[in-house]
């Protein structure tokens, strides 16, 4: 074998691999034998079924042998990301396996909480990260939080995704007076740093998690639709639209099936970063208490919640610990994740970058 | 250069209209009721809420509100904010200095510590800098600042006691009330210098140190990658060889030779920073409660004083408008391709 085809072929031994889908399979063939764990499954048949789809998904994308999951598999870094990504699907998958709602419960999303004492207390039996503010329990709210994340970032990310390909396409194929209007368009939403144009739009629109995700989308698109139109003027101008357009192709079709498929790349980077980005300020939205209404499991809120102790009891400044570091760990991760990811998005799809960082 | 400049000076009016029909847009969404908010100047008001949406024509058609509205921050009013209980341009008049001196103390070391990181991190690329400046600019570029400020509050102050929140502390906020302290600037380590007192200088750091240490190693990150790779580019670049060929110091090489031009593309990014540190004070000051325009900007939002938020939202914008015109100034100034195009 030649030098670099031993390059491209040195990924994850095939053997790991292997071995974790054989760990896998023990471990849910173990957990069957407990009566509690199975009636556990079987009381939430959709959501496992969500899991077992997500596995199956991701071990098709992992053993592609396509040239991008061998430079994916070659990047500890990008391998890093994927896990940590893969982690957060499953542990949203499972929410109601890992943290059952109790009885009878109206709203899944409410974390439950015992009584109304307002201390926090350290992780004990029965609440394995201890409780914060008001016994909100922290696992609970971590563990659903996850899912309350994934569907924020998912519905900003497309809303804006949405704005930013029609706009954007429409200004850079178009161009002329149409591309300067909706050009000085987003310089208007550019000119306010992000977290402060958000907060102005929840303060008016009224608290709450939908009002959190219009007002990041509403943040969020100026940037796709100048990707996309910086793409599109310099796809535009190549031979093949050209040819395109002397077969007597429409303006429709040239732009989805000749431009768009070309110019795409770069947003797919962009989308993936801004997974991250988009939980980030939803976060710090309801840090700050403009987000969703108290108790719901959401990771910022419970951030907000831990403010009130933060500075502990005199002689004892860490003493409340847990009620900051578990969730900020959590959000940390989550946002590493995404970079790690659009990282190896950015250095795969686009090879004039290969190498940058 | 002229002509770029008055272009790009021809652009701003054009964007700060462009604002103004956002936030009036949005005000949109607001009742009549809740929009008479922005003519009341005195809470004594309040009571005639209804003689004021007739007064000020909020039943009216569109667009002849929002040219009324026009006149109105033409002549400076903002409205009453009812968060910080003054009208609101006073407000940002009383709050922005502190934050400006914010700014100011995370941005000097951002952009002097950001680009010898990343340049030590180019000169020695693979080694231990490098390694140690790439993962530290991975890690921080996932970490919250709202949960990195919390832990900063609970270990410098909590634990140590070093920077406490607030602005001064309470013996200096006495003194610089009293007679025997001059307001010149409403920067406070500006001033107490000008006073000579040291002790108010020295602890209006210590209250600076909290909030900027919360914002400077987050917004240093993505500084010391573009740098990194912005000097390694130039690196390679025949200058340099010719440079290193004619028996140049490495150092000089380095220093005159190579970063000079590595540092154009640093000017954008630092426009953007700026931007980045804007917003980032909302969440820095509230965590530190300090008296600036982000935090009186947050809390006006969460009790819905919406004339306090939209007034600072445009004076945000305003702000960094003209601090991407500086950019934009500076880097024609020191890239002469640019004023070309």
């Amino acid at each position: 074998m030649s030098t670099p085809q031993a390059t491209l072929t040195r990924t994850l031994p095939a053997r790991a691999l292997g071995s974790a889908i054989v760990a896998f399979v023990v471990l849910a063939l173990v957990s069957a034998t407990s009566p509690a764990l199975r009636a556990r499954v079987l009381s939430h048949p959709v959501d496992v079924a969500a899991l077992l789809l997500l596995v199956a998904v991701i071990a098709v994308i992992w053993t592609l042998p396509s040239d991008f999951t061998k430079r994916m598999k070659r990047n500890p870094l990008s391998v890093t990301g994927f896990t940590i990504i893969a982690l957060f699907l499953t542990v949203a998958a499972l929410a109601p396996l890992l943290a059952s709602p109790k009885p009878g419960t109206r709203d899944p999303y409410l974390i439950p909480h015992e009584g109304f004492m307002p201390d926090p207390r350290p992780p004990y039996p029965g609440h394995p990260l201890g409780t914060t503010g008001n016994q909100y329990d922290l696992y609970y709210g971590i563990v659903w939080g996850t899912r309350t994340a994934f569907r924020v970032a998912v519905i900003v990310v497309a809303i804006s995704m949405a704005i930013g390909l029609i706009l954007g396409s429409v200004a850079g194929f178009y161009g002329g007076r149409l591309d300067e209007v909706i050009m000085r368009v987003t310089d208007i939403f550019l000119a306010f740093p992000g977290l402060v144009l958000a907060v102005v739009v929840t303060a008016v629109l009224g608290k709450g998690l939908d009002k959190v995700m219009i007002a990041i989308a509403l943040v969020g698109w100026p940037l796709y639709a100048r990707l996309l139109r910086g793409d599109i003027l310099s796809v535009k101008q190549r031979d093949f639209v050209e040819a395109a357009r002397a077969m007597g192709a429409g303006d429709l079709r040239i732009v989805f099936r000749h431009v768009i498929p070309n110019a795409i790349y770069p947003f797919m980077v962009v989308a993936a970063f801004d997974m991250g980005v988009v939980v980030l300020v939803a976060a710090a939205l309801s840090f700050l208490g403009l987000g969703a209404e108290v108790g719901y499991a959401d990771w910022g809120q419970l951030i907000n919640m831990s403010r009130s102790w933060i500075l502990g009891v005199p002689g004892k400044p860490f003493i409340y610990w847990y009620t900051v570091v578990f969730p900020g760990t959590v959000i940390f991760l989550f946002v590493l994740g995404w970079n790690l990811l659009g990282d190896a998005f950015r250095d795969i799809l686009d090879p004039r970058l290969r190498g940058s960082t | 250069m002229a002509a770029f400049i008055a272009r790009r000076l021809l652009l701003l009016p054009l964007v700060a209209f462009g604002v103004t029909l956002l936030i009036f847009a949005l005000l949109q969404f607001l009742s009549p009721a809740e929009r008479a908010g922005l003519f009341v100047t005195d809470p004594r008001q309040l009571s005639q809420i209804g003689s004021i949406i007739r007064k000020y024509g909020l039943d009216k058609p569109v667009h002849v509100q929002y040219w009324n509205w026009l006149k109105q921050l033409a002549r400076g009013d903002l409205g009453w904010s009812q968060t910080a209980r003054m009208p609101t341009a006073q407000a940002i008049a009383s709050f922005f200095p502190a934050t400006f001196e914010l700014t100011f103390y995370m941005f000097v070391p951002i952009i002097l510590i950001g680009i010898w990181l990343g340049t030590q991190a180019a000169v020695h690329k693979d080694r231990f800098v490098d390694h140690f400046s790439r993962f530290f600019a991975i890690s921080l570029r996932g970490l919250p600042s709202f949960v990195w400020g919390l832990i900063v509050l609970m270990a410098f102050y909590g634990w140590l006691g070093w920077f406490p929140p607030g602005r001064l502390s309470l013996d200096a906020e006495f003194f610089v009330k009293s007679a025997q302290f001059h307001t010149y600037t409403r920067l406070m380590t500006v001033d107490a210098l000008l006073n000579a007192q040291w002790w108010i200088f020295l602890d209006a750091l210590r209250h600076i140190a909290g909030p900027a240490l919360t914002l400077v190693l987050v917004e240093m990150a993505l500084l010391v990658r573009i740098t990194r790779s912005s000097m390694l580019e130039v690196l390679r670049q025949d200058y340099v060889r010719t440079a290193r060929a004619k028996g140049l110091d490495e150092p000089v090489v380095i220093r005159r030779h190579a970063r000079r031009n590595a540092l154009i593309p640093v000017i954008t990014l630092s426009s953007l920073l700026f931007v980045g540190l804007l917003g980032g004070v909302v969440l820095a000051e509230t965590i530190f409660n300090f008296p600036g325009i982000g935090k009186w900007g947050a809390e006006a939002a969460v009790q819905l004083d919406i004339p306090g938020v939209t007034g600072f939202a445009m004076f945000i914008a305003f702000v960094t408008v003209l601090g991407n015109l500086a950019a934009d100034v500076l880097y024609a100034t020191v890239d002469p391709r640019i004023r070309l195009q």
